[in-house]
């Protein structure tokens, strides 16, 4: 470990600490790679290590499966449109809250985490129960309206922390030039929130497609895509596929969340 | 050189929508929170609501249909029976369990980034922690059914290190053994830890981070031994990151059902009950009294939590 | 100046802006003419920023009424007002160029392309940023973006300009250069501007009438001149500018009576004790206790009895720092003009 001041105020650490430093980055990070080496595997049977060869056609032979490309179609527009309806509300709620003080403002606040913050499984049997007691049919709409609560959080969380880094007299400003309220909105105010909203967006969109637990409770016959993983687990036959599909997955929730990383990351001063 | 550009016509209506919100903030406040407290109130209070009440229902054995009349029968007569407590104290020390474990691990590494690494280097740990977290949940699961598999990587390494016999004999102890690695109590345990690591490892490295040097450096300059100052400064410092992060991994493991489910026997996890009560049993109100029990749970555990600091370091 | 039309640009009437026990301001009567160049001047948490912002609509008044060319301001937001004004910390906007800044305001009146063009050039040119357009806030200095704030404001051409201690940021050189741009500008353009300052000799420098705030109240509206000259407050007189104010045993040994006055250090002469001087003149001895050499002028604290000090400032027109210091502890009389001792009202 090099140090990079010329007096080394930095002490060293000690063989053992070390050690348990790297051993403990190994164990999060080790299986991640072994999921992405199974992937090119041409065992088509089991899980045997050392595998006996390596091939990529799982690849391509993935998107012939019809139950696997119905199960991406529908993660990524149950992702898109819980997105979308996370962010109008994520923002609503962040425009109201940011500034105000008003009665009830903790509250509103603790109430947007709790989705989040209760164990997945709260939500779903709560959303189920419900649902199956007004007699709506699961379907769609069921699995968008259990992922947009909980990514509500997300967007509001950015957009907060934006808005309250936003300089107010530009507001001003803006109003005193002429613009009404809505125009403040639209050219002042929208513009300086706008990178913290394609953050929060994307950190929804993964959330969503990742999310199984309260997905289980209100989707219908559908499968999303990590729900027909689960459900692949138990069967032995497809595991190529399965590892394949599950590489797709790491790339569909790692990439967003990284590029909202470098988005969060860009503008802060 | 006085011309006036202002409109002479009269504001067009959205600047008079507009105008009327600047003048009555508390209107503007009401219009934005409409549409957020709508959806959230309905959709997710409404039916924590209504979930909280099928509790107090009960379901009639014979017409398997549900009674919606208020009783404490649901609790009494099925929810504190030994074969269900058996299910409660089974996850709640598994829940210790990966929390403590979870504690020793994160440790080492959380306080080699907060004081040894340089900026860089922790900038690039940062990541490292943050990366798996990052990655699909049911993926991660999933990998570790690969690799606790007999055929595994597990498997072939400890067989490589010629330790078969060993993973027998730990096997076969009852409880927290089983066929294989992969369906145990045993694994399950490893997979909890596994998955929540991260979330023990940042709030433990905040808390670390927050410990002035110099107090370390005075108390060494005091006479103190670094196994001292460890104990009696560093410590108790970082006691309230810990208990921050305990609060995730218990929490989460408690109301885990998938990875008891993929990893685990046949042994239920609370998650499990209330998965089956409400689906193939139908017994919403059972499997609503068990979701009481881990809200309950956690809702004590934060108040001690918060008397113990965890809310600062978070 | 257009002082011989009065038209009112703004009337305040007994405007009152209290939040709950706190009184903002209080009882305000003010007439602004068009043309002027008007100063709002006090300390920190006199009311001054609150004066303008009633002026601009960001706040409404509790009580009375306020009107712009002689209509009635109440509940009128600040995008219907015809008044722009320049930000204490200037308010650009970030996410857009100097150009587009500037041209904000026509841009919201949908004032064709070309026309926006040729004004905001046009503007730029006048606070001398010719060519900038097309650079962001970030890369200009405090000063630049003080100019850019002002173009924006006045290329709407509003009747009224509100500036809130524009100049605050700036440091002294630039904020000089600044004076005097700003009051050029307002006798070009020939429109009302409204300044709100703190410091005095700023409101003095470049106001054509002004308003002395304290508590949220006005103490005293009038012309530097005669706000320096003829403070009617003790505090308009301590504030503005130094003065003695003269109280209690002293003031009766000058005047005759123990009306508190207020007479300007510059006003007293140093005489030689024993000198003689005429009726029209008051004096006092007293010894020089301390001694502040300022380069141009010399400060001198003396000694009057009773515990009270009086405080002189010479022009050092023979002497240097050197006859300066030595004078320390001498007795001396002090010698002023009757005419210039101020009765104060309300101290």
């Amino acid at each position: 470990m090099r140090s990079n001041t010329v007096k080394d105020t930095t002490p060293r650490a000690s063989i053992g600490l070390k050690l348990a430093t790297l051993g403990a980055l190994l164990f999060l990070h080790l299986p991640l790679l072994v999921v992405i080496m199974y992937a090119f595997t041409t065992d088509e049977a089991s899980f045997s290590f050392p595998p006996p060869g390596l091939t990529t056609r799982w690849f391509v032979d993935v998107f012939n499966r019809p139950d696997f490309r119905s199960a991406l179609g529908l993660s990524l527009a149950v992702a898109a449109v819980s997105t979308f309806i996370a962010l109008i509300l994520g923002t609503l709620l962040a425009l109201a809250i940011y500034r105000s003080k008003f009665f009830g403002r903790e509250a509103i606040s603790l109430l947007v985490i709790l989705p989040i913050a209760l164990p997945g499984i709260v939500t779903g049997i709560a959303l189920r129960s419900a649902i199956s007691l007004t007699g709506i049919n699961f379907s769609f709409w069921t699995i968008v309206i259990g992922h947009a609560t909980f990514c509500i959080v997300t967007v509001y969380n950015n957009a907060v922390a934006r808005l309250r880094r936003t300089n107010y007299s530009q507001i001003e400003a803006s109003m005193d030039l002429g613009a009404s309220t809505f125009q403040t909105f639209r050219y002042v105010i929208l513009p300086n929130i706008a990178t913290s909203l394609l953050a929060g967006g994307m950190l929804a969109f993964a959330l969503s497609f990742d999310e199984v637990i309260v997905t289980t409770f209100t989707a219908g016959q559908q499968q999303t895509m990590p729900i027909w993983i689960y459900s692949q687990l138990f069967r032995t036959r497809d595991r190529p596929i399965t590892n394949v599909a599950a590489v797709f997955v790491i790339a569909a929730t790692f990439i967003p969340i990284l590029l909202a990383y470098r988005f969060t990351n860009e503008n802060r001063e | 050189m006085a011309t006036r550009l202002q409109s002479a016509s009269p504001p067009s209506l959205p600047r008079r929508i507009g105008a009327f919100f600047f003048r009555h903030p508390n209107w503007s406040l009401a219009a934005l929170l409409l549409l957020p407290m709508l959806w959230l109130g309905v959709f997710y209070l409404g039916s924590l609501g209504a979930l909280l009440t099928q509790s107090f229902f009960r379901l009639d054995g014979f017409t398997g249909r549900i009674v919606r009349q208020f009783g404490l029968e649901t609790y009494q007569k099925q929810l504190f029976t030994p074969a269900n407590m058996d299910i409660v104290l089974r996850t709640f020390l598994t829940a210790s369990a990966v929390t403590i474990a979870s504690a020793l691990i994160a440790f080492p590494l959380a306080y080699y980034m907060a004081r040894y690494a340089s900026y860089r280097v922790r900038g690039l740990l940062y990541l490292l922690v943050l990366l798996p977290l990052w990655s699909s949940y049911i993926v991660r699961v999933y990998t570790w059914k690969i690799i606790l598999a007999q055929e595994g990587v597990l498997t072939w390494f400890i067989n490589g290190l010629g330790l078969s016999g060993v993973l027998r004999a730990v096997l076969d102890i009852p409880v927290i053994g089983g066929p294989s690695l992969s369906i145990s109590l045993l694994g399950t345990f490893i997979v909890f830890v596994y998955i929540w690591l991260p979330y023990m490892i940042l709030p433990i490295n905040a808390a670390l981070e927050r410990v002035p040097k110099s107090v370390i450096e005075a108390s060494g300059d005091l006479g103190a031994p670094p196994g001292y100052t460890f104990r009696r400064i560093i410590l108790p410092l970082a006691w309230p990151g810990v208990v921050a992060g305990s609060i995730f991994t218990f929490s989460l493991t408690l109301g885990d059902y998938i990875i008891p489910g993929i990893i685990g026997n046949s042994s239920f996890f609370i998650g499990q009950a209330v998965f089956v009560q409400q689906g193939t049993a139908g017994n919403i109100p059972l499997a609503a009294a068990f979701t009481v029990i881990p809200v309950a749970i956690m809702a004590v555990y934060l108040l001690i939590a918060r008397w113990q600091g965890a809310f600062d370091a978070l | 100046m257009s002082a011989q039309s009065p038209s009112v640009a703004i009337r305040m009437m007994d405007v009152c802006r209290h939040f709950g026990d706190v009184k903002a301001v209080d009882h305000l009567n003010l007439d602004i003419y068009d043309g002027e160049f008007f100063s709002l001047l006090g300390p920190s948490g006199s009311g001054k920023t609150t004066c303008l912002r009633l002026i601009a609509g960001f706040e409404q008044p509790t009580s009375g009424s306020i009107l712009l060319h002689g209509q009635e301001m109440a509940g009128v937001p600040p995008f219907e007002r015809d008044v722009n004004t320049v930000f204490q910390d200037y308010a650009l906007f970030p996410h857009m160029t100097v150009g587009q800044n500037v041209a904000y305001g026509l841009m919201i009146k949908k004032v064709p392309k070309a026309e926006i063009q040729r004004r905001v050039t046009e503007m730029l040119e006048m606070v001398r940023l010719p060519g900038l357009e097309n650079r962001k806030p970030s890369q200009l200095s405090g000063g630049q973006r003080q100019r850019v704030a002002l173009a924006r404001a006045l290329v709407n051409h509003p009747r009224v300009l509100l500036l809130d201690e524009p100049l605050g940021a700036l440091d002294l050189k630039l904020r000089q250069q600044m004076q005097i741009e700003l009051k050029a500008i307002q006798q070009k353009v020939g429109i009302t501007f409204i300044f709100v300052t703190h410091d005095q000799e700023e409101a003095l420098t470049m106001s054509d009438r002004l308003a002395v705030f304290n508590h949220g109240k006005i103490e005293q509206i009038g012309t530097p001149a005669e706000v320096y000259e003829r403070p009617i407050t003790g505090f308009v007189a301590g504030f503005v500018g130094t003065s003695n104010l003269i109280s209690g045993t002293v003031a009766e040994r000058l005047t005759g009576s123990s009306q508190t006055f207020s007479i300007r250090p510059e006003k007293i002469r140093i005489a030689v004790p024993g000198e003689s001087f005429g009726d029209e003149m008051c004096a006092i001895t007293g010894t020089i206790r301390d001694v502040i050499y300022l380069g141009i002028n010399t400060r001198y604290l003396v000694e009057v009895g009773n515990g009270v000090d009086i405080t002189v400032v010479q022009q050092n027109l023979d002497a240097d720092s050197f006859d300066a210091h030595a004078s320390r502890g001498k007795q001396v009389l002090l010698v002023w003009n009757k005419a210039n001792n101020r009765p104060l009202v309300g101290v």
